[in-house]
């Protein structure tokens, strides 16, 4: 044979040789084992341990939770949303205490106010809303109550009901000298209250010759309606929520 | 037409003598069993950090069994568990309702505290991004951080309407990234997630411009392509992923395609379903229920 053909030879034989020991020695084992990439990688990714241990592993030791949490609103919220990631506190329960929020900036991740949440989602105005008192204060976190309507007029006019409660007329209720609809406690400004719109009607208590209600004890003050105040309507002069009136 | 041989055969005892150097066949017949032990040593030195990896987490259990209970849990959660999992029978598949999501963000803190993703506002497995349409029909898209610590006020009286939508990699059936990786270090499983593999990814950002969805990002230490993996260590174990475990809304639900148990059954016969860029063929697995058309 030509001895350029075998020098050739020889090269292509070392080139050959080189290519299948860098296959060998440079791919890894399991290269290819599932498809065109390395199959240990797999098991790279399930050997990351875990943070969040999840709700079924809590529920395993505190029994008492559960019963109270599956009552409430809270029922789909995991376990772990406000406690915090807890997997090591279920290897080592005593070592590892998981959080327990006390303070107003949990719960307002989920409950302040923001258009984006969907309609009837429970949201307030952490800045008017109790502000300085945790939340922890009235709503219990493991099963919180929907909210509550304060009852009547108070809800929404509480400056009024807290001046009348201590003014002479604290124990008349609202309706005595207001008539309101339903409609108002469901669209306040489609529905408006009415106020005493004659001098006769505070006269039912205030003329000289009237009969006040029996459940009031104290000596009421009595005007002669035909001499007193002219054409005003009582309450342009006398402010009846105000403790100092006279 | 002059002959190669006699002209290598001048030239060469010329060069030896010119400049000392070794002939082409004395430098191939030095260097190439040189080259072999290299790379035999290069072998034998990955063969036995191997063989030291393992004998470390041999001692790190050994350390645990003085404990008991613990080492043994440690031991189905790193190695037991996993091979005792089959892949085949399962295809996972992520189903997202927009219109329960309330952007607290809790998804996003999960996933980076599960995961070890770093904490800048640059890097999200998954993330929250609201929708605000304008009166005048032009749609603004925020996620400030990821929405991990929810979103700033916006005046009211501008919207026509606004909603909140999770992200996520949609874990493609047809996975660009996938495809154009040049070192087969991002794959798809059996199962139907595709990973990557950390070792072998040369952070050649090939998949993070591949992606149509944005969900891939360069790691800042490892230098790696990195995304959600639907927390593949979890569902090996029987776990859903930390954001589906979190969501206090149950706006994301997890499941097997394959399962008529799965509660995914449930949802794909109740909702009106889209995927993201649908145009693109490359077949989400995540699901969005009643998806707003503004959303790309």
């Amino acid at each position: 044979m030509r001895q350029q053909i075998i020098r050739l030879l020889i090269v292509f034989t070392i080139l050959v040789a080189a290519l299948i020991a860098a296959r060998v020695f440079l791919i890894p084992d399991t290269f290819g084992e599932f498809g065109h990439y390395r199959g240990a990688a797999i098991d790279d990714v399930t050997a990351q341990p875990i943070k969040y241990a999840g709700r079924a592993s809590c529920e395993t030791c505190h029994p008492d939770v559960v019963e109270k949490h599956a009552g409430g609103r809270h029922h789909g919220v995991s376990c772990e949303v406000c406690h915090g990631p807890a997997a090591a506190h279920v290897e080592d329960p005593m070592a590892v205490v998981p959080d327990k929020p006390r303070g107003r900036d949990l719960c307002v991740l989920c409950h302040a106010y923001d258009p984006g949440r969907p309609t009837g989602f429970p949201q307030i105005d952490p800045a008017v809303h109790n502000p300085l008192r945790a939340c922890m204060a009235c709503h219990e976190g493991h099963a919180p109550k929907p909210p509550v309507t304060p009852e009547g007029c108070s809800g929404c006019h509480g400056q009024i009901a807290r001046a009348k409660a201590v003014s002479h007329h604290a124990l008349l209720p609202c309706t005595t000298c207001h008539e309101v609809s339903e409609q108002h406690k469901l669209a306040p400004a489609s529905s408006r209250p009415t106020k005493p719109t004659a001098r006769e009607f505070c006269g039912k208590c205030h003329a000289p010759d009237a009969t006040p209600p029996a459940f009031i004890i104290q000596e009421v003050p009595r005007k002669d309606l035909s001499t007193h105040g002219d054409h005003y309507v009582c309450w342009q002069c006398h402010y009846p929520h105000f403790p100092e009136l006279k | 037409m002059t002959d190669p041989k006699p002209n290598s055969e001048t030239s060469a005892p010329r060069d030896e003598a010119s400049c000392g150097a070794v002939d082409r066949r004395g430098f191939l017949s030095k260097s190439l069993p040189g080259t072999l032990v290299a790379l035999g040593a290069l072998r034998t030195a990955q063969g036995l950090a191997g063989q030291a990896a393992e004998e470390g987490e041999q001692a790190t259990s050994a350390v645990g069994g003085g404990n008991g209970e613990p080492a043994a849990a440690a031991d189905t959660a790193s190695g037991a568990a996993t091979s005792g999992y089959d892949p085949s029978g399962h295809n996972y598949a992520m189903a997202i309702t927009p219109d329960k999501c309330i952007g607290c963000g809790r998804c996003v803190e999960a996933c980076k505290t599960e995961n070890n993703v770093p904490r800048e506002p640059f890097y999200f497995r998954t993330w929250i991004e609201r929708y605000v349409i304008r009166s005048d029909r032009k749609a603004v898209v925020t996620s400030p951080n990821g929405g991990i610590a929810g979103f700033p006020p916006v005046k009211e009286s501008e919207i026509m309407r606004t909603f909140f939508v999770p992200k996520l990699c949609n874990q493609c059936e047809n996975p660009p990234c996938v495809q154009v990786c040049p070192v087969g270090a991002t794959y798809q499983t059996e199962d139907g997630v595709v990973l990557v593999d950390d070792d072998y990814c040369i952070g050649c950002r090939y998949c993070i411009q591949a992606c149509p969805y944005g969900a891939r990002f360069l790691h800042p230490v490892k230098h790696t392509a990195e995304k959600c993996t639907f927390c593949y260590h979890r569902l090996v174990k029987g776990l859903v992923p930390a954001c589906v475990e979190i969501c206090p809304t149950e706006a994301r639900i997890f499941g097997d395609l394959d399962s008529r148990s799965s509660p995914l059954a449930r949802f794909q016969r109740m909702n009106m379903i889209a995927t993201l860029k649908p145009h693109l063929n490359t077949e989400p697995k995540v699901f969005y229920a009643d998806l707003d058309g503004e959303v790309r």
